[in-house]
């Protein structure tokens, strides 16, 4: 991510400015940080909940929250990962109201089982994903993460679809290191033996 | 090297966080065996999918309620 040298030697994130803004009273700044978050926010809130009228208020409210609380934001940490831990919180909350009688928890499924070796050796082909449209695609995909454990599925969105680092997850998620390793690890086994089907390559099939 | 001993650093290789030797281990694992190299590729393969198809858009009228509710809010405004 990029940063803005200040007159110190000190490098500030632009963030931080826009924040520093909107502390101070300049509503259309903190409007800036909304519109650069907003579809994380929503994506992510949508592959926690699976449900699009919570993942919008999910949206709505956490960026009220952080609104809200921005003065205790602390400038030491960033902004984004802040926002990330509000949003997430929210989305567990309103996941568990849903599944009420069932648990949810993020620490759900993760006994581990060894042996996660995938079975099926198929390869797939150069482009796997041509002979689906788009729309088709981002069925196959929604389908395919939902069947995912709520525990896994929240570290593979932070992880692997939003680009957190591992530390940033474990520290937004209250986590250990090697929890979200492992945990990562099996979410991207399970996700690609899933999308196996769609898209082994046929040629090398026989008939099917 | 075992296919689960190859697996166990699976994220680490494609995160590119291995030293410089495991990094020669794994490689020599992978001259050997298809199965993990499959695995290396569609599991790679998986992220970048993700990565690049936008699953779930933003609704359209959000940001305009958003917007709305934080103005509401805001203390001097
Ligand atoms: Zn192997």
């Amino acid at each position: 991510m990029s940063t803005i040298q200040t007159e110190g030697t000190e490098e500030v994130h632009p963030d931080v400015l826009l924040v520093n803004q909107a502390r101070a009273g300049d509503v259309s700044a903190f409007e800036k940080l909304v519109r650069q978050y907003d579809r994380q926010v929503f994506r992510i809130a949508q592959h926690i909940t699976q449900n699009r009228e919570d993942a919008e208020d999910v949206v709505q409210d956490a960026f009220l929250k952080a609104y809200e609380k921005l003065e205790q934001f602390q400038g030491n940490s960033k902004f984004y990962t802040w926002l990330v831990r509000i949003a997430v919180n929210e989305s567990l909350m309103r996941l568990r109201k849903r599944r009420t009688g069932r648990m949810v928890s993020i620490d759900e499924d993760v006994e581990t089982e060894e042996g996660s070796m995938p079975r099926d050796l198929a390869d797939w082909g150069p482009d796997p994903e041509q002979q689906y449209g788009q729309s088709e695609m981002a069925e196959i995909l929604r389908k395919t993460v939902q069947g995912l454990p709520p525990g896994f599925r929240v570290v593979f969105v932070l992880r692997d679809v939003e680009g957190l680092s591992t530390e940033e997850t474990a520290e937004t998620l209250g986590l250990s290191i090697p929890a979200v390793k492992s945990r990562l690890l099996r979410a991207r086994l399970q996700l690609r033996e899933r999308l196996n089907r769609y898209f082994r390559d046929r040629n090398k099939d026989g008939a099917k | 090297m075992t296919c689960s001993e190859f697996l166990a650093q699976l994220d680490d290789l494609m995160d590119n966080n291995v030293t410089v030797t495991m990094r020669a281990d794994l490689e020599a694992h992978l001259k050997g065996c298809e199965h993990c190299v499959i695995t290396l590729n569609t599991t790679r393969k998986t992220i970048e999918i993700y990565r690049k198809h936008e699953i779930y858009e933003l609704p359209n009228d959000l940001r305009d309620r958003l917007q709305k509710a934080i103005l509401s809010k805001c203390r001097n405004c």
